[in-house]
């Protein structure tokens, strides 16, 4: 696998993970969606946790799904190479796609080729990588949203909040109006059952008149040329075997070497994420449709997405990010996610996940108030099932950020974006301060004698806050003066 | 149960008779009393403690910022300082993880790190498996909370021997305040470059410890406490933290002082 750094073109995600700030300040006044969020991650993480009564299971495999992840990036471009082969022995027809543009194009031109225009979309965050209902719109396809919660976003003219429920921003009563607005003969209720089954109504009128079904996968098996793909509503199902062609897309880093390494992928997948121990429905496709078979597409299709991806793979620390099987249990339990929501990211991950992969994507340099946006508390790290090391990894694009960037860039997109000439003259004073012990003590001894000058205002440190309390005296002084505790050894 | 994540399983050394005690630079100029009141803890139990006149801070502030090579020499100044091979006691789970995980990785060409490391003991956690303490409650009968700190959990394992030291406490009865598991929103500089993000953390953090209904509330880590202390006065409540070290000492010594600092 070739390995160049990742330059993306301009997309609206590059402009909106840029105004991050701003768009923090904006939801975190929303009291709504604050309320939503909050109540939403609560009965999210409850869920996990009943999931795992067990904490020693929980904890061997959680282990076993880390090796399982960690043995197949080791062996990415082989495994890419033999799911290739096997999925084009099953019938299955392979395309790769190192940018979003190539992958849309792949997919439009599948479709135009069958002079298709309706097509419907189970759950695919891949495809909202691509931007692909936009894409395909200006060639006059119409592109359905399938799943329930992207079907509520795509109503709403807006993207997912959360990886797994997409929608988790609007609550019962923001639905019901955006129905009554878009659907016509919807009868007003705030009933959620009866929600889902309006939305279910004009869903499944859709299916029957589709062309092309679009789906994502959550594991690829190169042993077999298998694809898996996990959901609850059956639209997954609808969308890979009613309509004649079945076009599904991923990342490069979503491929298995066995059957095998499956099952135990799965269990923890669903029980982080939602906490079921198994989804109402799991497709796994070998084949379209063969000579003498009645159900299923004529035409199956895999688009590999690279976007990115290659550019973490080559650096053995970054690659651990690849691990990921896009649980969400990371935004479930952050700080931080819980309290800004998702859309404030501006990327299509959003969360801890997010903040580790969209650089890649999109480059540091649109995403460099992301590594920064975490107290590093490690709640993601401590959840995340295939254990990849988040904080690290935080802490790793920080530096990435900071460097001092040379006329090639090294590691990856946009590193040294977040260099500042003052703030890293400040880290070497610190550094200089913090090796030199007469200077340390001599400025701390300066700092509790002019205690009573300590400004009442430190920045934004005293906008919530009081300023700290310096002592008259520091612990060393106070140490020196007692008489049983050796100064110095 | 984090106990089971492999960060917190190790072999614990037999009592010592001395050890060094690493201040941190937080309690160095903000809560000195806090250290004073660790040292007299241990030597309360026979045990000799050195401190190193030229310890500074372990260095966190400028690694979790990005500037490991500034990072990476103040580090090496600390271990420096500690020459003897007896445990370094340390008043703060956050810069105790980044003394026993972080610097392994920091420093990990420089000979002899893993031994470090291994010497590192933040103070609940020495206490509870090396001294293996057992506290007398002369204090009044009150109710308090523990804010557990997120890298003393997560790195460290404190909120268990936070909780297992205020249990042989007989006159404290522990109130579990609300999302006790999560952040403060200190987090070091985060505090600073993300302020309205963590000001929403810590007014969580500040209204669940003001609803547990409690007299104080007590954390192994200065760093929190003087983002939730900051908070908490300057909602003009008088909810106050206080340094385990500090609060321990005071329900041994005869006594609540009342007022923490």
């Amino acid at each position: 696998m070739t390995v160049n750094i990742h330059h993306p073109a301009p997309s609206k995600h590059t402009a909106k993970a840029k105004n991050f700030r701003t768009s923090v300040e904006r939801d975190l006044a929303d009291e709504e969606l604050r309320e939503n969020f909050r109540g939403a991650m609560k009965f999210l993480s409850e869920r996990r946790k009943s999931a795992f009564p067990d904490e020693l299971e929980l904890q061997t495999l959680r282990e076993q799904c880390r090796l399982i992840k960690q043995r197949c990036l080791l062996k990415l471009p082989y495994l890419l190479e033999q799911l290739e082969d096997n999925l084009t022995r099953n019938g299955i027809q392979v395309h790769w796609a190192e940018t979003t543009e190539e992958a849309n194009s792949i997919i439009q031109r599948i479709i135009s080729k069958r002079e298709a225009t309706r097509v419907v979309k189970g759950k695919s965050m891949v495809s909202e990588e691509t931007e692909l209902n936009a894409y395909l719109e200006k060639f006059g396809i119409e592109c359905l949203e399938a799943d329930m919660g992207e079907y509520i976003v795509q109503l709403a003219k807006e993207e997912p909040s959360h990886i797994i429920v997409p929608a988790i921003h609007k609550n019962k009563y923001q639905v019901a109006d955006l129905f009554a607005k878009n659907i016509p003969g919807f009868e007003h209720t705030t009933d959620v059952d009866k929600l889902i089954n309006e939305g279910r109504r004009v869903l499944r009128d859709k299916f029957k008149h589709a062309d092309v079904g679009i789906t994502g996968v959550n594991f690829a098996v190169a042993e077999t040329g298998t694809l898996c793909l996990v959901e609850n509503e059956g639209n997954g199902q609808m969308c890979t075997a009613v309509p004649n062609v079945h076009i599904a897309m991923t990342g490069i880093e979503k491929v298995v070497e066995w059957l095998d390494d499956v099952p135990p992928l799965l269990s923890l997948l669903t029980r982080s994420a939602t906490g079921q121990a198994i989804t109402t429905y799991f497709n796994m496709i070998t084949k379209p449709r063969q000579p003498g078979e009645k159900d299923g597409p004529e035409e199956v299709h895999l688009v590999l997405l690279d976007n990115g991806r290659s550019q973490a793979f080559a650096d053995e620390e970054l690659r651990q990010t690849l691990q990921c099987i896009r649980c969400g249990a990371c935004m479930n339990h952050c700080p931080v996610y819980k309290r800004i929501g998702g859309h404030a990211y501006g990327t299509v991950y959003p969360g801890p996940i997010g903040k580790i992969i969209s650089p890649h994507m999109l480059g540091l340099d649109a995403t460099k108030d992301l590594p920064t946006a975490s107290s590093l508390c490690g709640a993601c790290g401590e959840v995340c099932p295939v254990k990849i090391p988040i904080p690290k990894l935080l802490l790793r694009l920080r530096q990435e950020s900071v460097k001092v960037a040379g006329p090639e860039e090294t590691v990856m997109g946009g590193e040294g974006a977040n260099r500042k000439t003052t703030e890293a003259l400040i880290w070497q004073g610190w550094s200089a301060m913090h090796r030199h012990p007469a200077l340390y003590r001599a400025s701390m001894w300066l700092a509790t004698r002019l205690h009573k000058f300590m400004p009442a205002k430190i920045g934004p440190w005293t906008s919530v806050r009081s300023a700290p309390h310096i002592a008259p005296k520091t612990l060393h002084e106070l140490v020196a003066q007692r008489k049983n505790t050796r100064a110095k050894p | 149960m984090a106990i089971l994540n492999s960060q917190h399983l190790r072999d614990y050394p037999a009592r010592p008779d001395k050890v060094y005690l690493y201040g941190t630079c937080l309690a160095d100029t903000l809560f000195p009393e806090s250290g004073m009141d660790a040292i007299t803890l241990l030597e309360q139990q026979g045990i000799e403690v050195l401190f190193p006149m030229g310890q500074t801070c372990c260095g966190q502030p400028a690694y979790n910022s990005g500037y490991e090579q500034e990072a990476r020499k103040v580090a090496l100044a600390q271990i420096k300082q500690f020459p003897l091979e007896i445990p370094i006691v340390i008043i703060s789970g956050s810069c105790g993880g980044m003394m026993r995980h972080h610097y392994a990785d920091l420093l990990r060409d420089e000979p002899g790190i893993e031994d470090f490391c291994n010497r590192i003991f933040e103070f609940t956690e020495f206490l509870v498996h090396v001294l293996k303490i057992k506290l007398q409650d002369k204090g009044a009968s009150e109710k308090v909370a523990l804010h557990t700190s997120c890298a003393a959990r997560r790195e460290m394992g404190v909120h268990i021997t936070g909780r297992a030291l205020l249990s042989q406490l007989e006159n404290v009865t522990l109130i579990t305040h609300e999302n006790e598991s999560e952040c403060c929103g200190f987090g070091g500089t985060f505090a600073v470059k993300h302020a309205d993000i963590s000001a929403a953390m810590v007014a969580d953090k500040t209204q669940s410890l003001l609803e547990a209904d409690v007299v104080r509330y007590v954390t192994a880590d200065n760093g929190c406490r003087m983002n939730i202390n900051g908070s908490l006065e300057y909602q003009k409540q008088s909810l106050r933290g206080e340094h385990i070290a500090s609060y321990l000492l005071s329900r041994v010594t005869g006594g609540t002082d009342g007022e923490p600092s």
